[in-house]
C-alpha cells in the first residue's frame, strides 16, 4: 500500500510536469527533498539522544511500572476475558504506561510479549481473539503524553512555542484512542451476530496479519 | 522535568549517566536509522508538490473539503499516516517547512502527528509476531480511531489556534 502511494505521487507529479512542459522540476524537486531531508534528520539527532537518554533514566527509576500499577482498574474493564493475575495483563500495562510515556522502543517489547500471552488464552491460534483486538486498538490509536519527536522537529523549526501542540495532542489522542475502543466493541457485537448467518471472518485477511516471520521495521 | 527526572533517579540509586547514554545512544539510532524512510518520502511528496500535482488533487476535492472545511494542504497527511510513521514525520516536516511551525497548518499537522499511531504497521508486527492470520475487525477499528483522531485534531486545532 505504501508501495503504491509512493510510485503514483512520483509518477503522478511526473505527468503533471510534463503536461506542463517542464519535467525539470521532478529533478529538482527530488534533490532539494533528499537535500532538506537529511539535514531536518541530523537536527533532530541531538534532541532525540536527550530526550530518550533521560526518558531511559526515568525507565530505570521504576516510573513505567508506577503508572501500570495505577492503570490496572482501568485494563481489567477493558480486558474482562484475561483471568485475574495473568501475566498477560502485566505485560499489556507495562506496554501501555510505556507508550504514554512517549518510551516507544521500551512499549513494543511489552506488546510482544502481551501478544505472546494473549495467545495462551486464545482458542484459535490464527484468529485474533477479542483481547487481542482490545488490545491492537488501543495500540494502533496511540495514547502517547508527550509527543517527542514532533517537538523535537518543532523546535529545530524554529517554533517560538514548540509544545503549544502538547494540550491539543492530548485531546486528540484520547478521542481516537476512546473511537478505536469502541469501534472495536461494536465491531465485535457485530461480528459475532454475523457469525450465525456464516459471514464469519468478515475483518480482512491478509491485510494485517502477515505470517511469522520477517518483522518489517519501524516505517 | 529534565532535571527532576534526573534527580529522581538519582535519589531511586539509579546509575544515572549511564541510564543517560544507553537512551540516548538508542534515540540517536531512532534518528539515523528514519533517514532513509523520511529521505524517500520527501523525495516523494516534493515532485508530487513541487510539480503541481498535489495542487490539481486539492482542487479537485475542493468542494468536499471546503464543505467540511478541511484544509486540503493537510490531506497527504491523513493518508499517509496510517501507513507510515516516517513518512507522516516527513510530512510534518514539510508542512511546517512551507507554512512555518507556528502557522495554523503546521500546529494541525504536529497535532496529528501525535493524535494516533501507524495502524498498519502495528497490525503487521503484532499480529505477525504470533503468527495469527486473520485480525478480525482491527484494521476497520484503528482506521476508525484514526478517522476520528483527525477529526478532532481539526477541531481541536480550530478552537484553539483559529484558522
Amino acid at each position: 500500500m505504501v508501495n503504491l502511494l509512493w510510485v503514483l505521487m512520483i509518477a503522478a507529479g511526473a505527468a503533471v510536469a510534463a503536461a506542463h512542459g517542464r519535467i525539470g522540476v521532478v529533478t529538482d524537486a527530488a534533490l532539494a527533498s533528499a537535500r532538506q531531508a537529511v539535514e531536518m534528520m541530523l537536527g533532530l539527532v541531538g534532541v532525540m539522544a536527550l530526550w530518550m537518554g533521560v526518558m531511559r533514566v526515568a525507565e530505570e527509576a521504576g516510573l513505567i511500572r508506577l503508572l501500570a500499577r495505577a492503570l490496572a482498574p482501568v485494563a481489567r474493564v477493558l480486558f474482562p476475558s484475561i483471568p485475574r493475575g495473568h501475566p498477560a495483563l502485566g505485560s499489556i500495562l507495562m506496554n501501555i504506561a510505556a507508550n504514554l510515556l512517549g518510551l516507544g522502543s521500551a512499549a513494543t517489547p511489552f506488546g510482544l510479549k502481551a501478544m505472546q500471552e494473549l495467545q495462551t488464552l486464545n482458542d484459535d491460534p490464527g484468529t485474533a481473539s477479542d483481547a487481542m483486538c482490545t488490545f491492537l486498538a488501543i495500540n494502533t490509536s496511540s495514547v502517547t503524553l508527550i509527543p517527542a519527536a514532533v517537538l523535537a522537529l518543532r523546535a529545530e523549526a524554529g517554533s517560538i512555542n514548540p509544545a503549544a501542540i502538547v494540550g491539543p495532542t492530548l485531546v486528540a489522542t484520547c478521542c481516537s484512542t476512546l473511537a478505536a475502543v469502541l469501534a472495536d466493541a461494536a465491531l465485535r457485537r457485530l461480528g459475532r451476530r454475523g457469525r450465525g448467518r456464516g459471514l464469519a471472518g468478515v475483518g480482512r485477511p491478509g491485510q494485517a496479519g502477515r505470517p511469522r516471520g520477517g518483522l518489517p521495521r519501524r516505517a | 522535568m529534565l532535571v527532576g527526572i534526573l534527580l529522581l533517579g538519582y535519589l531511586k540509586r539509579v546509575r544515572v549517566y549511564e541510564a543517560f547514554v544507553a537512551g540516548a545512544a538508542e534515540g540517536f539510532n531512532v534518528a539515523v536509522r528514519a533517514i532513509p524512510y523520511v529521505v524517500g518520502m520527501l523525495v516523494a511528496l516534493g515532485v508530487f508538490r513541487d510539480t503541481g500535482a498535489l495542487g490539481l488533487v486539492v482542487g479537485a476535492l475542493r468542494p468536499v473539503l471546503g464543505a467540511l472545511r478541511v484544509p486540503g494542504e493537510i490531506l497527504p497527511m491523513a493518508i499517509i499516516r496510517p501507513l507510515s510513521g516516517g513518512g507522516a514525520m516527513a510530512v510534518v516536516a514539510d508542512v511546517i517547512r512551507t507554512h512555518g511551525p507556528d502557522s495554523f497548518l503546521g500546529r494541525l499537522a504536529s497535532v496529528m502527528m501525535g493524535s494516533t499511531d501507524t495502524t498498519f504497521y502495528i497490525l503487521t508486527l503484532y499480529f505477525g509476531s504470533v503468527g495469527v492470520r486473520r485480525a478480525r475487525h482491527s484494521a476497520a477499528a484503528g482506521l476508525i480511531g484514526d478517522f476520528f483522531g483527525f477529526a478532532a485534531s481539526l477541531l481541536v486545532c480550530r478552537m484553539m489556534f483559529g484558522g
